[in-house]
């Protein structure tokens, strides 16, 4: 929607203007990176203390710098690159995985609108006209670091593990795009200021509960197997592919992805809280002053609840298998998606056609499950195909002496 | 004539867009390896959402990273992946006889079409002015809502002809994907 753009860029670009943006830029990078830093040793203190376990304490007070220690002796180990790799793709990988991590997160609106010498500013970094939709870009790019890192490496099981990745990342998208087009269908815009400011009513305003919350799970899980985080880490299944995808990477190249890996988490707990908890909505006390800080402290409130449910999802689930992975992405989430898509327009136009298509939904549904139902309990083997021939090739103790049957 | 309406912003994101345009395509054909190929083919998805966004074509430039480039550039690098890079094509033998004196003779007619389509009319396109109906991206009201309309009115035929179309491709590659293997195929 082109009326929602940047109010900053009403009256032309000047030089206070293009200071402004370069400030919010270096102050988004500057907390991501924070923010990452802490994250890491968030997850590990957490995940110790779920397991009973103290977890980094040497460095600095409660082992807050212990991610600093970490990040300088990754930079100072030596830097490989395997023989049989490709070293162009192999340098730029890690890079594609990480800049859409950044580039995602301008767009979240972190508090309010502030007025910085005379300029009205938008506490977002971009506030661009495709806005939400540029998330999905960037998850779909996202897709090309995973996918080009294991296949650069000139190496089986990093191959292996990118084939997986894009796999899942590809199936899981369908349905957070659907899960996103739920929101921006109540809000009727697709900038990310937008689908904020419609929330800033109250809690009963926010998405979560305008849309039943089924579109909130939908999202939740598909945007944790877009990260491949657990449940889903599939892609780096340590008993299945060594390390995954950067099995052959070391020193700067493997901190950038662990990088990439703890951003994108933040900036997905961050899109989360955008798109279905009002972003920075919530109480603000009539103080004079300071007001515009509330709304930024409630969005950090937010944000952290999600990052520490996928510490949370790490530390108590066990990981899905690859096939149990694909049928939750295609055979549950899509259509449930699809279906929860209609049954949410129909609301919009009529509650009538919302119960009409709620009623069709539910008989499309039943069909489903009767047809994977008849797919999955179809007869296979060779008790299916064997009495069709007729006669059996070989003599049925035979075939079951050299079949698995006569082995148990 | 055109000259005077552009400011140098707009030929500088022209430039730049045309420039990532450009080298990604030849990249596309002058690269050996075929992942690097994808990769250059990437180049220019990006280049043309640049110049969509520079044409206050928002939506299509997101739809266009989305699908083209997060989707069916990565459906690429799947098949290169399993069929495997290192087997290098032998271009020595020609596998259709004559085909490129054809190419080239295609390439020519569609060069001279476009000369004769840009001296005739503004556009390269061939079409005089941007919007067909309503107002233009810039004012009116929203890409989603334009488009939405035009798909959903104008071209209400075409699209479910599209749909129906895709959809015929998608069963028609699961019966090919999943077809048993015939009893005859196995006795023989």
């Amino acid at each position: 929607m082109i009326a929602t753009v940047d109010p900053l860029y009403a009256h032309g670009v000047t030089l206070a203007v293009l200071l402004i943006v370069l400030i919010k830029v270096v102050v988004a990078f500057a907390v991501l990176l924070n923010a990452v830093i802490v994250m890491i040793w968030f997850e590990r203190k957490a995940i110790s203390d779920m397991q009973s376990r103290i977890g980094p304490q040497r460095w600095g007070p409660f082992g807050l710098l212990q991610t600093m220690a970490d990040g300088l002796k990754l930079m100072l180990k030596e830097d490989l690159i395997p023989a049989e790799a490709d070293r162009f793709v192999f340098k730029l990988a890690p890079f594609l995985a990480l800049i859409p991590g950044f580039i995602t997160f301008a767009i979240v609106p972190v508090g309010g609108t502030l007025t910085i010498a005379g300029h009205p500013v938008l506490l977002q970094v971009a506030n661009p006209p495709m806005g939400i939709l540029l998330m999905l870009a960037m998850s779909g790019i996202s897709v090309y670091g995973v996918m080009l890192a294991g296949w650069s490496s000139g190496s089986k099981y990093p191959l292996l593990s990118s084939v997986r990745a894009s796999a899942q990342m590809i199936s899981y998208e369908a349905s957070l795009g659907l899960a996103v087009v739920m929101v921006v269908l109540v809000t009727g815009s697709l900038s990310t200021h937008d689908i904020v400011t419609a929330q800033a009513n109250g809690v009963w305003h926010w998405n979560v509960i305008r849309l039943g919350v089924i579109p909130f799970v939908i999202f939740l899980i598909s945007i944790t197997a877009e990260l491949n985080r657990p449940p889903f880490d599939v892609v780096e299944a340590e008993s299945e592919l060594v390390g995954g995808f950067h099995t052959e990477y070391s020193s700067f190249r493997f901190a950038i992805f662990y990088l990439a890996e703890f951003m994108n988490t933040i900036t997905m707990s961050a899109i989360m809280v955008t798109l279905f908890f009002g972003g920075p909505a919530g109480w603000v006390p009539n103080v004079s002053h300071l007001r515009w800080v509330f709304p930024i402290l409630w969005f950090f409130v937010k944000t952290v609840v999600f990052a520490f449910s996928y510490v949370w999802f790490r530390a108590a689930l066990p990981r899905f298998r690859y096939d149990q992975l694909m049928d939750l992405g295609w055979k549950k989430l899509i259509p449930l998606s699809l279906g929860w898509l209609i049954v949410v327009a129909g609301f919009l136009i009529a509650p009538a056609w919302g119960f009409a298509m709620g009623a069709v939904v539910l008989l499309a549904w039943t069909m489903l499950t009767r047809a994977f139902e008849i797919g999955t309990t179809r007869e296979r083997g060779a008790e299916a195909v064997l009495p069709v021939i007729g006669a059996r090739p070989l003599p049925p103790e035979v075939l079951r002496e050299i079949t698995d049957e006569g082995n148990v | 004539m055109i000259a005077t309406a552009y400011s140098l912003g707009a030929v500088a994101v022209f430039v730049t867009s045309a420039i990532l345009i450009i080298v990604g395509a030849l990249g596309v054909i002058v690269v050996k390896n075929p992942v690097h190929a994808a990769m250059s083919l990437i180049m220019t998805l990006f280049g043309v959402a640049v110049a969509f966004v520079a044409q206050s074509a928002d939506f299509l430039a997101a739809v266009q990273i989305i699908v083209y480039a997060g989707a069916i550039v990565v459906l690429f690098l799947f098949v290169i992946m399993f069929l495997g890079v290192d087997r290098r094509e032998g271009v020595r033998v020609e596998p259709l006889v004559g085909q490129r004196p054809l190419a080239a003779t295609g390439v020519g007619i569609v060069v001279i079409g476009l000369v004769a389509l840009m001296a005739r009319s503004h556009w390269v396109t061939g079409a005089m002015s941007v919007s067909t109906k309503g107002a233009p991206l810039a004012t009116g009201s929203g890409n989603v809502s334009q488009l939405g309309t035009a798909v959903f009115t104008t071209y209400l035929y075409a699209f479910e002809a599209t749909a129906a179309l895709l959809v015929i491709a998608v069963v028609g590659a699961i019966v090919l994907a999943r077809r048993e293997h015939s009893l005859d195929e196995e006795s023989a």
